[in-house]
């Protein structure tokens, strides 16, 4: 086949963004999810001499979907598709309904640092994304999470609370939230 | 801060689809970055399919207690009804060659393609092509060597989905699966 840009390409008729939203409780097997999340920890494992440049990979990857999800559920789960400008209500979204949406639950626990102001932990104690995998002994620090820790960072980063999101190993699997000094500031104005 | 709600009701054997055909859909974009070239992107996309089939079969065998396959016909039911228990989709097999060697799945929808537009510089990339390498990786395993290939693509603007599937040879119990 030889196609050029000044052929016209055939569309399908109606465009992605005339249909309809409703959808979406499609679900497909976790077995099929763990082998599609595994050939993804491979390939990029292929392209990463490190353990950090595999984790800000498995980041990278999580975050364009962040940024999708974010539309998604303020579409769909959020009929007024009104923002949070709060702080505390912009985690709890994360917490509850992009969880609910991509987990089928809410996540675990959700806590604030008692030494920084600026430090969020969310807890989940079974992340589905480590379910299926056994970290090497030489590469301990790996955390497939991480990729989870992308999409928080997108969704947080889409609301306009630009925050760092990264992945431990403690009590399970927790996500340290990070946020940039001004949205503290911020939210501080707002009360 | 205490937990709101209980754990829901959900499965815990199945996932969100969206979660699914975004992580594809990441994976596709990222290829595409990586490579630059959109048939060797298909490449890539086939052999991932293939490793994740290669396994997959595991899965299946043993759910399904499913035993041999008495003919090419055969197949084409096991594999709807993988389809089934994977992707939770039920494509149609029809269009059978006339010496029952070579049939084609129908997907109404493609599965993977949730929120997908392919920009007119990717009009060659084979979006689904993981299942086609699934598909061969499964049988393979099975001995079975099958050709599989997209004929109509919904991306394209064809109506539906359609993957040909083609039956090659049966692999002899000598040859090691995956040694050429």
């Amino acid at each position: 086949m030889n196609i050029t840009n000044s052929n016209p390409v055939i569309r399908p008729k109606t465009s992605i963004l005339d249909k309809s939203l409703s959808r979406g409780k499609q679900e497909v097997s976790s077995s099929a999810f763990a082998l599609l999340f595994s050939e993804i920890v491979q390939y990029y494992q292929s392209r990463s001499s490190t353990v950090s440049e595999l984790q800000n990979h498995l980041h990278a990857h999580g975050w364009e979907i962040g940024a999708r999800c974010l539309d998604l559920i303020l579409i769909r789960d959020r009929p007024s598709a009104k923002r949070e400008i709060k702080l505390l209500n912009v985690l709890l979204t994360v917490k509850s309904t992009l969880w609910k949406a991509l987990f089928g639950k809410e996540a675990d626990k959700l806590e604030h640092a008692n030494d920084d102001e600026k430090t969020y932990y969310i807890i989940e104690s079974e992340p589905l994304l480590n379910r299926y995998i056994s970290v090497p002994k030489d590469k301990g620090s790996l955390n497939c999470a991480s990729f989870a820790a992308g999409i928080i960072e997108a969704v947080l980063d889409g609301c306009n609370f630009p925050a760092k999101v990264s992945a431990h190993w403690h009590k399970g699997t927790t996500f340290m939230v990070k946020f940039q000094d001004h949205v503290i500031a911020r939210d501080k104005l707002i009360d | 801060m205490s937990r709101v709600g209980g754990r829901s009701s959900t499965d815990p054997k199945k996932v969100s689809g969206e979660l699914f055909s975004l992580t594809y859909g990441s994976l596709v974009a990222q290829i595409l970055k990586d490579y630059e070239n959109v048939d060797d992107v298909n490449k890539q996309l086939e052999k991932m399919g293939y490793n994740i089939g290669v396994r997959l079969i595991e899965d299946f065998l043993a759910r399904t207690n499913s035993g041999k396959c008495q003919d090419f016909r055969e197949v084409s039911e096991k594999v709807q009804s993988a389809f089934k228990m994977f992707l939770n989709i039920s494509p149609t097999v029809t269009s059978w060659s006339a010496t029952s060697d070579e049939f084609s799945l129908i997907f109404d929808t493609n599965p993977l393609a949730e929120f997908v537009e392919l920009p007119d510089h990717c009009y060659n990339l084979r979006y689904a092509n993981i299942l086609a390498g699934a598909l061969r990786g499964a049988l393979e395993m099975v001995h079975i060597e099958i050709a599989c290939w997209f004929i109509q693509d919904t991306l394209k603007g064809d109506n539906f989905t359609e993957l040909r599937v083609k039956f090659i040879r049966k692999i002899e119990d000598t040859i090691p699966p995956g040694d050429d």
